[in-house]
């Protein structure tokens, strides 16, 4: 079976993949390095969006593949192995990114909306036109979002990147992360709304 | 937003926004959904800045259409290799 999703990121593990995948289990050098060969490039380009420095970069994409090497035997192939690298790269880069700016992950209960006793808003949002291009054009903003969203708690960061980036439907997050459709939602939105919030200054001071 | 007869509160309208954006709602709550943005511009406002997050989201942690200008270093991809070997 064959999901197409975003960018081609959720088609699962082919035959010619799985092959290799188990060469690779078998302990094959040559099957190492076509992995390595194949991938690479993206990966840095990945890696560089997010810590913003070529040598960061570069041990981002070390660790992601010995991390991938070394947990090889959890990759089922549900997804691509593409798919797998790509959320390892994210989160290992999103790490690297906490840890230098040495920031600690944010209560999402503090980020939340907050409604009056009638469900309507308290601190109504500012109306804004501005696009997401025009944010990032800003080097300084892009800095900003990244921090924002390696700040999210690791639980609904991990949504969010299922959800949002790899376009996962619900039900397959929920399947994935063993929890139920309403939970996936409900971190989702939460996620989301956390995010949405740390990004406000961007979206003021930005624009 | 205040709640009047056959609406909803931003509260309430804030428990749908995932199916909106997703598509999934049905066409009687999108219609109470769509009612309320109208007449709402706190809500209006809100979802604008929700999508923007979105997309800020997707544009930063998507996987790159071009891969970086420069080679890929032979060093580096040795020095993965060589690591693999050490934690086998």
């Amino acid at each position: 079976m064959i999901r197409i999703g975003h960018k081609g990121l959720n088609v699962q593990a082919d035959d010619s993949e799985q092959t290799l995948l188990e060469q690779l289990r078998s302990g094959s050098e040559s099957a190492a390095e076509q992995i390595v060969r194949e991938h690479i490039s993206w990966m840095r380009g990945l890696a560089l969006r997010i810590v913003s420095d070529g040598d960061t970069a570069d041990d981002v994409v070390q660790d992601t593949f010995i991390n991938a090497f070394r947990h090889i035997d959890k990759f089922k192939g549900n997804a691509s192995l593409k798919t797998w690298l790509h959320r390892i790269v994210v989160n290992t880069a999103l790490m690297r990114l906490r840890k230098t700016k040495r920031l600690k992950e944010q209560s999402i209960d503090d980020l939340q909306t907050e409604y009056a006793p009638q469900g309507h808003r308290l601190n109504p949002p500012t109306s804004l036109s501005a696009t997401p291009g025009e944010i990032l054009e800003q080097a300084d903003l892009r800095a900003s979002v990244l921090m924002a969203i390696s700040q999210l708690p690791e639980a609904y960061r991990i949504v969010l990147q299922l959800r949002d980036i790899e376009e996962l439907s619900t039900s397959e997050v929920a399947s994935a992360l063993q929890i139920s459709e309403a939970n996936v939602k409900v971190r989702l939105h939460r996620g989301r709304t956390a995010l949405k919030t740390l990004l406000e200054p961007v979206f003021k001071d930005g624009l | 937003m205040r709640r009047m007869p056959g609406m909803i509160t931003c509260q309430e309208l804030d428990a749908f926004i995932c199916d909106y954006l997703d598509g999934s709602l049905p066409p009687r709550q999108l219609k109470i959904f769509e009612r309320h943005l109208k007449l709402c511009e706190a809500c209006r406002a809100y979802l604008h800045g929700y999508r923007l997050t979105i997309a800020l989201e997707k544009r930063l942690l998507a996987t790159p259409e071009a891969p970086p200008p420069a080679d890929v270093p032979e060093d580096l991809i040795k020095a993965i290799l060589a690591a693999r070997l050490v934690n086998l």
